[in-house]
């Protein structure tokens, strides 16, 4: 026998859609609203563009987060992992030029590049926590480690420059789009939403959510347990290459002080979006918000001079502590 | 006895609410010191609710409680627990890493000064476990403990804070019959001792056993209160369902004579060894023997869930070892004994629980949510599954709904074979007869049926044939008439003459 009836009761008449599931969103709109207030450019064509591009790195990343950590897992190494990435994403092309020339051809092969490192950087972290069953936060805080201090060894402590005539053809992959949205912010959108549909509606969502609530629960039922979880981190390392293909046109080098706390970063958008730290419940849509929150916070902060921007990373942690707290309140039941 | 003796506690027309729904309908019932009172009902009856009122975890919502006859309100657990009323439960509330005594003074810990007093407390725990004829080190850590020694400690802790009223749920739920010898011993001696104790099991033999007095409940209702003696057990069965039990199992279906499932020298290191065996269409097969035997282990091996050698044959055909969507792919699937920990996802709706094992049936780019949830209207009407609500999680539901999620759970994968292990474990009378019919039925339409267990009734009742395990190894197999608890036990326990063993 069990507590059934204690726990029914608590399930039963619970709307669909919390309160708490609302939260992250109202926070957004009175971030806005608090935004547009004190300062009449921020809703302007320029203010919200910039916004957007500049969260799309975070927010490619955190998407593929949202995947490690409702699966049960975490990743600390991807800040490190994008530098990494941008670094040899960058010496490739310049070793290319030679025989690529500068053109379509050389910033294709960059991108192979970038997603090929990623996959396999991710590839590593995954099959060390599945298969050698060592603890993600041990593995990726050795790999964090690893991938920094390699991109500052390959730049000899100082900055990796793309070819500068490369860099000239590669900059409106940043700075062009389509219809003036620019294409960070239209590939950031395309991840969200395969990200959302992948976890809501495929067998590979459930699968992580399964993973993360109950690891031995899904063995027991048939899921592949070792190559769902290894598949997470590949996916997120191939993001996080996908988030370096649209960073390295935007400053066209690399270097030891790249994508520094970028894994925090990330980790706090997902929090933030109520998924839940110890696995077993991710919201794709919710990390996008938490992302845009954290944004946003910064911007304002620049705007307006109330606040010191020095204080950004102040407020992003009460923010973060926050979501938390009122999360806790309707999750109570377990 | 009982009527002159002041009850310790008491509950006077005690009700419980759950939002608008009221769950428990006027409990009456006392508790007096030397007297075991047995607490028995279905899964859902309101058992848990009403234990829970008593030991301070929940308020009533009417009614009152009496504590040496004065009526009484405990703000919390911690406050009962001064008062002297103890529960223990099912899952317990140990901490693994910390050491029995440890455990046992958490809280409360005993001090010189600034620092601990181990010497004392080591003492003190060593007298209480020694009291209940326990021989476990204080200085052992929970989680090297097995199951049975784990309860002790839970009994040696309520001896510790002087427990005048010991709530007890289901302790044999999770000990063999020997380990619950022992335990009945201790509720014995603790009884002589003037401690008042509420017990409730699923065992009715073990209440007819130990019990003075009785209480069954219905759907929240208090049906009776009378005393032990001249309660048989089939008398307490009929009063809990509400109605008359007849035969509680079934008739065997008869089998065909095609082997569906072949199992040669299965061995899984360090449990198993050189297990070999067959299973007939339309056959239910009974694996007996006792808890440690290696049944679990010997169909964890044989379905892939366990790193295990040998070969396992489906119609003739083998099937790769080591996996589990193999297995289920030739038709073959296993039940776990464990539903709460390998079972089901408990934070996690129903429908998610019971389309994990076959999600692939339900789309293989994109779930169809629509499907999954007529899956769910299916399950429902098909196993019975009684739920409150079709949003709510699996942890909600009663044991026995729990069991049918499950069923339900695995018969969505479509198995040609299904091996269950303990089908009945934790369930109420009912429900279980609900389990054997189904069992049955599952033979009877060409199916085939592994059942593992360890009440034996369950065993000689289902199986047409059993094979019987000792040691890690077969120890046996009885067919017919030839299956007998003495036949089993004395297989199980490797004494007697030994035949058909393949070992």
């Amino acid at each position: 026998m069990t507590d059934t009836s204690a726990n029914a009761t608590r399930t039963r008449g619970r709307p669909r859609i919390s309160l708490h599931a609302l939260g992250p969103v109202l926070a957004l709109i009175a971030l806005v609203i608090l935004g547009a207030s004190l300062n009449s450019n921020f809703l302007g064509y320029g203010n919200v563009t910039n916004v957007l591009a500049r969260s799309a790195f975070i927010g490619i990343i955190a998407v593929g987060m949202t995947f490690v950590i409702t699966a049960g897992g975490i990743d600390l190494s991807v800040g490190s992992m994008a530098a990494f990435v941008a670094g040899v994403m960058i010496l490739a092309m310049n070793a290319l030029i030679p025989v690529l020339g500068i053109g379509v051809p050389l910033v294709l092969a960059g991108m192979a590049v970038a997603l090929v490192a990623g996959l396999a950087a991710g590839m590593i972290n995954g099959v060390l926590i599945a298969k050698v069953g060592i603890e993600p936060f041990i593995v990726t805080l050795g790999s964090m480690g690893i991938y920094r201090s390699l991109i500052t060894w390959l730049a000899d402590g100082g900055t990796l420059s793309l070819n500068f005539e490369a860099r000239g053809f590669y900059r409106p992959v940043y700075y062009d789009g389509i219809l003036g949205i620019s294409w960070p912010i239209i590939v950031f959108a395309a991840v969200a939403i395969l990200g959302e549909l992948a976890m809501r509606k495929t067998p590979f969502g459930r699968h992580c959510s399964a993973l993360g609530a109950n690891e031995q629960v899904a063995k027991y039922s048939a899921v592949k347990v070792d190559r769902v979880r290894i598949a997470t981190y590949v996916l997120l390392g191939m993001l996080v290459g996908l988030a370096t293909i649209m960073y390295v046109p935007r400053l066209g080098s690399a270097s030891g002080s790249t994508g520094v706390l970028w894994e925090l970063e990330a980790i706090a958008a997902v929090i933030i979006g109520g998924t839940v730290l110890k696995g077993g419940f991710g919201r794709v849509w919710g990390t996008v918000i938490g992302v845009l929150i954290l944004s946003l916070i910064d911007n304002i902060l620049n705007l307006a001079s109330i606040v010191s921007p020095y204080l950004n990373g102040a407020i992003q942690g009460v923010i973060v502590i926050l979501a938390v707290v009122l999360q806790r309140e309707g999750k109570s039941a377990d | 006895m009982g009527a002159t003796v002041t009850a310790i506690l008491e509950a006077r027309g005690v009700t419980r609410s759950f939002g608008p729904i009221e769950v428990l309908h006027g409990i009456d019932f006392a508790l007096v010191p030397g007297e075991v009172h047995a607490l028995i009902g279905e899964n859902g009856a309101g058992k848990s609710t009403t234990m829970k009122i008593l030991a301070g975890y929940l308020p009533p919502s009417g009614g009152e409680l009496l504590l040496d006859g004065q009526p009484v309100t405990f703000a919390d657990q911690r406050q009962a627990e001064e008062a002297g009323i103890l529960m223990i439960h099912q899952e317990f509330n140990l901490a693994l890493q910390l050491t029995v005594e440890e455990n046992l003074f958490l809280g409360r810990e005993k001090r010189r000064g600034l620092f601990l007093d181990r010497k004392a407390m080591e003492a003190d725990a060593r007298e209480w476990l020694g009291r209940l004829d326990c021989r476990v080190d204080p200085r052992a850590r929970i989680r090297d403990l097995s199951v049975p020694d784990r309860q002790m400690v839970e009994i040696a802790r309520a001896l510790g804070r002087k427990a005048r009223v010991l709530i007890m749920d289901e302790p044999t739920a999770v000990l063999t019959g020997r380990e619950t010898d022992v335990l009945l011993d201790q509720i014995a001696r603790l009884k002589a001792h003037g401690t008042a104790i509420l017990y409730t099991s699923h065992k009715l033999d073990e209440i007819a056993r130990i019990a003075d007095r009785v209480t069954v409940l219905r759907d929240g209702s208090h049906i009776t209160t009378r005393p032990a003696k001249g309660f048989s057990e089939h008398a307490m069965a009929e009063t809990m369902v509400g109605r008359e039990l007849t035969d509680l199992f079934p008739d065997k279906p008869p089998h065909a004579d095609d082997v569906v499932l072949e199992v040669r020298g299965m061995t899984v290191p360090g449990k198993v060894r050189d297990a070999s065996f067959t299973l007939r269409k339309g056959e239910v097969l009974g694996f007996a023997g006792l808890v440690g035997a290696g049944r679990t282990e010997l169909m964890e091996g044989v379905v892939g869930l366990r790193p295990a050698s040998g070969t396992v044959t489906v119609n003739g055909k083998a099937i790769r070892t080591g996996s589990v969507l193999a297995a289920r792919q030739a038709g073959l699937v296993y039940l776990t004994e464990d539903r709460k920990d390998k079972g089901l996802l408990l934070g996690k709706s129903l429908t998610e629980n019971l389309t994990l094992l076959a999600l692939d049936k339900f789309g293989t780019v994109t779930i169809d949510k629509r499907a999954e949830d007529d899956a769910l209207t299916q399950a429902i009407e098909d196993f019975d599954i009684r739920v409150k609500d079709r949003d709510m999680v699996a942890g909600s539901l009663s044991g026995g709904n729990q069991q049918k999620l499950l069923l339900a759970k695995t018969m969505l994968a479509d198995p040609q074979i299904v091996i269950i292990d303990e089908p009945t474990r934790g369930i109420d009378i009912g429900t279980k007869q609900q389990i054997y019919d189904f069992i049955a039925a599952l033979a009877r339409a060409g199916k085939s049926v592994i059942v593992i267990s360890s009440e034996l009734p369950e065993v000689i009742g289902l199986a047409s044939r059993v094979v019987v395990m000792g040691r890690g190894h077969i120890a046996g197999e009885l067919t017919g008439d030839e299956i007998t608890e003495d036949a089993i036990l004395r297989r199980a326990m490797g004494v007697g003459e030994l035949t058909g063993a393949s070992s």
